[in-house]
This record gives C-alpha cells, sequence and structure tokens, in this order.
C-alpha cells in the first residue's frame, strides 16, 4: 500500500506540502497576522513603498494646482503615458481574477494557495490603473461627470463612445473584483476574530467577519455565492480588457484599427498579471517561511501559463504585422515599417520583442522553469515588455499617422515618471498592509486540501463528488 | 430548563464523523438542526436535509434586472430625452449598446449573489447563542459541531442529550440562549 502512494505523491503531489492538519494550517497563515512582532523587513520594504507612493500624492498635488499640461500629452500624441499605465496596470488585475475565478471553475486546485493574494494584486492594481483616467482629465474632481445622472446641463454621457464603455467596463470590474475577494475573506476573518487575542482586533475582525459562525446552512449559500460570482467574473474579466482594446481598435488609426486586439489583449493581461504574481509570490513566500503552501509546483504551473499566454502575445504581434503587410493599405504598412524600422521609436518595438518575446522561451526549458531566482527575472522582464507593448502600440501609432505635417514627437515629462513610480509604490504599500492586517492564503480553502477533510464513505451513496481537494467547487 | 437553553451542541475530530451523526439525527426526525464546521463540507447538505437555496434564481433575476435597466438607460438618454445623431449611426445603436448592458447585467448579478447570500444566511449576526459555548472558538480552527434546538418539536432534554451522546461525539455541551 505504501508502494502505491509514494507513486500516487510522484504524479499529483499533494498541493500542501509537510504533515498538516487544520490547526498547523490555520496557524502558520493566521500567525502572520495575529503574531505580536512585525518582521523588521516588514518595515523596511512598507516605508520603501509608502516614501515612493508620495510621488504619487505630490505629482497629483501639482497636476491640480497647475493643470494637465504637466503631462507631456499633447498633439499628436495626446494619449500616452496615463492611458499606457492605466492599460498596464489593470492588465496586471487579470491574472488575479483569471487565477480566483477561471481556475475555480476549471478546478483547478493548485489555485487554493495563491488565489487570496492574487485577488488582493487585483483589487490594488485596478486601484493604480482608475487613478489615471481620472487624474489625466486635469480636472478630477469632475470626475462624476462619466456617470448618467440627470443634471442641469440637461446632457447624458455618450453611450456610443468606448470611453463610456470603459468607465461602465472598470468601475464593474473593480466592485466585482471587491466583492468576490471580501466574500472569500470572511470565513477567514472569523478565524482571525477567534484566535485574536488584542481586544482591538477582536473587534475589528468581528465587525467584519459579519458574524461569520461556519454552520451548513450558511456554506451551502456561501458556496452557490461563490461559485456563482466566479461565473460572473470570468465574462467580466474577458470584457474588461476586450472594451479597453475597443478604445483603440474603434478609432481608424493605423496600428489601433484591428480586429485581433481584444483577444490579444486579453492574453497579454493574463501573461502580465502572472509575471506580477510571481514577482509578489516568489519574495513573500521565502519571507514567511511558505514554501509548504506555495510549493515549487505552484511556481511551475505559473510559468506555464505564462508561457502559454506569452506564445498568443507573440502570435498578435505577428498578426498585426502580417495584417499590415497583407492589407495592402499604404498607411498601415507605413506603420509597421515606422514601427520596427525606420521611425525614431524602432528600438521600443525590439525591446519589446526581447522581453515580452524572447524572454519567456527559456520557460520550455525545466532548468530556468524549477528555478525560483529565474522565474522572478522573468517575470521582472516580461512586466517591462508589457508596459513597453503599450507604449509601442500607443506612442509609435500616434506619432506618425495619415498627414505628414501632423507628425511630431514624443518625449514623457518628470512629472509622467512621478506619476508612474509613485503608483508603483502606492500599490507595494497597498500590498505591505495586507499582507500584515488580512490572511494571505484562504485559509478555508486550504484546510479542504487536507486528506483528512475528505468525508470517508460508508456504503453505497457516493454521487462522484471529489472531495478533500475541490476547493469550494461542487462537481 | 429547556426554555432558558437555544440547544445541545456536539463536537467532533472528523468529518466523517460528523456527516455520520448529522444523518442519524436527520434519520431520528429532527429538523432544527445545525452544523457548524471550519470549510463547507459537500456531504452535509444531503445528511442535515438541507434543500437548494433559492439563491441562484435570484441572481439570475438580478442579471436580467441589470440587462433591461441597462438598455433602458440608454434608450431613454439617447432616443427619447437628447436624441442626436453621432457618426451616422441610428438613434438606438444596439451593437454599441451592449458593453454597458453587459456590464450592468454582471454588476446587478454578483450584487444580489453577494448580498442575497448575506440576507438569506441572516448575517450580519454579531450575536449568536452558539458563540457561549466556549470551545465554538474551535469551529473556525478545527473542531466540527452539530446543532439541535430547543425549538425542535422533538426537542426533549434528557432525551435529546442521552440521543447525542450516542453519536459519538466528544463531548455534549448545552448552549445557554
Amino acid at each position: 500500500m505504501q508502494d502505491v502512494n509514494d507513486i500516487v505523491r510522484k504524479i499529483d503531489p499533494p498541493m500542501v506540502e509537510g504533515d498538516h492538519d487544520y490547526g498547523t494550517v490555520t496557524d502558520k497563515i493566521s500567525d502572520i497576522t495575529l503574531k505580536k512582532r512585525t518582521p523588521f523587513g516588514w518595515f523596511i520594504g512598507f516605508a520603501i513603498a509608502f516614501l515612493t507612493a508620495q510621488l504619487l500624492l505630490l505629482t497629483t498635488l501639482y497636476l491640480v494646482t497647475t493643470g494637465v499640461g504637466v503631462f507631456a500629452n499633447n498633439q499628436p500624441v495626446a494619449w500616452a503615458f496615463p492611458i499606457i499605465n492605466f492599460v498596464w496596470w489593470i492588465g496586471i488585475g487579470h491574472a488575479g481574477t483569471l487565477i480566483s475565478a477561471i481556475l475555480l471553475l476549471l478546478n483547478q486546485k493548485w489555485r487554493t494557495s495563491i488565489n487570496r493574494f492574487a485577488e488582493a494584486m487585483t483589487l490594488f492594481a485596478v486601484a493604480c490603473a482608475g487613478l489615471f483616467p481620472i487624474l489625466h482629465t486635469g480636472r478630477p474632481w469632475l470626475a462624476y461627470w462619466l456617470l448618467p445622472y440627470p443634471n442641469t446641463m440637461g446632457m447624458w454621457p455618450q453611450f456610443r463612445s468606448p470611453l463610456m464603455w470603459d468607465v461602465f467596463a472598470v468601475s464593474t470590474y473593480a466592485t466585482v473584483s471587491l466583492l468576490f475577494w471580501y466574500v472569500g475573506l470572511i470565513p477567514d476573518i472569523a478565524t482571525l476574530r477567534d484566535r485574536a487575542k488584542n481586544k482591538f482586533f477582536r473587534y475589528i475582525y468581528g465587525l467584519l467577519s459579519w458574524g461569520w459562525r461556519g454552520s451548513a446552512r450558511h456554506w451551502h449559500r456561501y458556496e452557490i455565492a461563490y461559485l456563482l460570482l466566479a461565473g460572473l467574473s470570468t465574462p467580466l474579466v474577458l470584457s474588461v480588457h476586450s472594451i479597453v482594446s475597443l478604445d483603440f481598435s474603434v478609432a481608424q488609426l493605423p496600428g489601433w484599427h484591428a480586429t485581433i486586439f481584444p483577444p490579444y489583449f486579453v492574453a497579454g493581461a493574463i501573461f502580465a498579471g502572472f509575471a506580477m504574481v510571481l514577482i509578489l509570490t516568489i519574495p513573500l513566500r521565502v519571507w514567511y517561511n511558505m514554501k509548504d503552501l506555495i510549493t515549487d509546483r505552484h511556481l511551475i504551473y505559473m510559468g506555464k501559463v505564462m508561457l502559454a499566454t506569452g506564445l498568443i502575445v507573440c502570435y498578435g504581434y505577428a498578426m498585426e504585422a502580417f495584417f499590415a503587410w497583407y492589407s495592402a493599405a499604404e498607411y498601415e504598412v507605413y506603420m509597421m515599417y515606422n514601427r520596427m524600422f525606420e521611425g525614431p521609436y524602432w528600438w521600443s518595438y525590439w525591446l519589446l520583442i526581447l522581453c515580452n518575446g524572447i524572454s519567456i522561451q527559456f520557460l520550455w526549458f525545466k532548468r530556468f522553469r524549477e528555478s525560483p531566482f529565474w522565474l522572478f527575472v522573468i517575470s521582472v522582464v516580461v512586466s517591462v515588455g508589457m508596459w513597453l507593448e503599450r507604449f509601442v502600440i500607443i506612442v509609435t501609432s500616434l506619432q506618425r499617422d495619415f498627414l505628414p505635417s501632423s507628425w511630431g514627437m514624443y518625449a514623457p515629462t518628470i512629472f509622467d515618471w512621478t506619476m508612474y513610480i509613485g503608483t508603483i509604490g502606492f500599490f507595494f504599500a497597498l500590498i505591505f498592509l495586507f499582507v500584515r492586517f488580512l490572511p494571505v492564503i484562504s485559509i478555508f480553502e486550504v484546510r479542504t486540501l487536507l486528506p483528512q477533510a475528505k468525508v470517508e464513505h460508508h456504503g453505497d451513496d457516493d454521487h462522484g463528488h471529489s472531495h478533500g481537494g475541490g476547493g469550494v467547487v461542487q462537481s | 430548563m429547556e426554555n432558558n437553553i437555544y440547544g445541545l451542541m456536539a463536537e467532533f475530530d472528523t468529518t466523517t464523523e460528523i456527516v455520520a451523526a448529522a444523518e442519524k439525527v436527520r434519520d431520528a426526525g429532527y429538523t432544527k438542526t445545525d452544523a457548524y464546521s471550519p470549510f463547507p463540507i459537500h456531504e452535509m447538505d444531503e445528511a442535515l436535509g438541507i434543500k437548494r437555496s433559492i439563491l441562484s434564481y435570484l441572481v439570475f433575476g438580478g442579471g436580467i434586472t441589470g440587462l433591461l435597466l441597462g438598455l433602458a438607460l440608454q434608450y431613454y438618454t439617447h432616443v427619447i430625452d437628447y436624441p442626436i445623431i453621432v457618426g451616422g449611426r441610428p438613434h438606438f445603436s444596439l451593437p454599441a449598446f451592449v458593453p454597458p448592458a453587459y456590464e450592468l447585467t454582471i454588476l446587478l448579478a454578483s450584487f444580489t449573489a453577494v448580498f442575497g447570500m448575506l440576507l438569506l444566511n441572516g448575517l450580519p449576526k454579531p450575536y449568536h447563542p452558539v458563540f457561549n459555548v466556549p470551545r465554538f472558538n474551535l469551529a473556525s480552527r478545527e473542531k466540527f459541531f452539530l446543532v439541535i434546538e430547543s425549538a425542535d418539536p422533538k426537542f426533549d432534554f434528557p432525551e435529546t442529550k442521552d440521543f447525542m451522546e450516542s453519536l459519538g461525539a466528544q463531548e455534549v455541551f448545552i448552549v445557554d440562549e
């Protein structure tokens, strides 16, 4: 019997390594939050991120007191850093929803130890993304004009515009991501409430857990709600980046007006998002000694997803070039020629191919895929690459459109940069706070992964449910 | 005595034990029962005789409401209240109206799923009698608890307690109101 188990372990290694039971996984994950002493490194990391986030605050202050002219957006490149950064951030968010919703529907058990973390990443990335369109209007206090409400001007937003679609898509995405994340947190916050020694935190966690007590009747509705949310988030996440891509492809501009944009953008979003999940989890599992919960296997799977989505993105690059040539349209051909060879930004295109196309080819090899160090390096390179992708699409298309008399150059100002770097600081500051105050891994779902969670059947009433590992999916 | 207690609570160590006990409780005819566990146990629905929740239908209704609301909003603004030709499109440009209506469908369905679940569960409920049992802290950690409420028509204090003790529980507690 023992040999059979060994073989099974080899073919299908357990998702939770080591000798864990319900109590030890609970302690392990909730101790990060409840333990009295915060690691010194946390303060250093948070301080760096928080200080960097001040760049965002100062830039915003300067922006609203001076005007939108502090950015380099101007004809012909009227859309530049703010939209590049918006698309970059929102794309990063997509991996969180993919992990939490799509992998749940596909019954991928390995999602369980990374979904909470990835969902938090989604939420914070969307928060950073949302700042750009609001702030780049220059008068962010009038952002509510985007919403359809009866007003004294007697006007309505233009629903035929992709920019309005964006408002609806991004605000829905932010709301549903928050709900999904919070619903997943409720049982774990109840665990923190029951374990917290500090009265103040017990009170706060008690409020946030809504009095969750783990009743079977509650779990029944909870699982239905959770599964439905996953089912709703799946088309939502696909629609969000599709709609973001329509901001470009609905326009007539060569380089933007392409039907491949929606799927190509969605794949790119997941690609960038998995890179960010890897950037965050690789140090996290080392610092908090969580290698038994976030195993090497998780990293390898994420590397494989990155390779697969990266290849779809490369296909997108190939098709962009192919259709520019195949269209035989003078402007399309010139756009591609300008982007790749002749234009002043040719280097950004080849840097993009290097970062997104060449770097991921290493993931074909076990040596790189199974090394956290190389996965981390490749993820950083891919994050840079995905930023360059948006730079290439936006700047090289706009800077030379139809009329040579309207051609121009684009160079970001220092404030374009400080705002972008500021949001990175803001993002990491939020991540540090999250790691400190909430359980980074879904405790109750990890409990279901343990072998003892499985109910031993006595007799004939096996309905083919696969228990003890399905997360919250009911088969 | 019976009037002052909320019910009786039995503690179990494993999922298998509590599911077997819940089946016996159901077969004995008790209906006002509940089980508490640190994670969902799918067998428990059948073991306790929990009927499928109406939540899915509510969510469907929420989604349809969102869809109709989205279309109505765009029809009203662009056809009735402020008709203006943009880009040569008809006043009612259905293809362009799909994305906002689609997003509102998902938004309202999601709201219904979350708040419907909480409302049907009777949450938030910061106080509940089961919290009076000190060991119940472990329900969010590693132990499993089965409760028969005193409101159950079959509930009879000494008899039900004897019955619960026969289920192989670690311990049976009296839950104060």
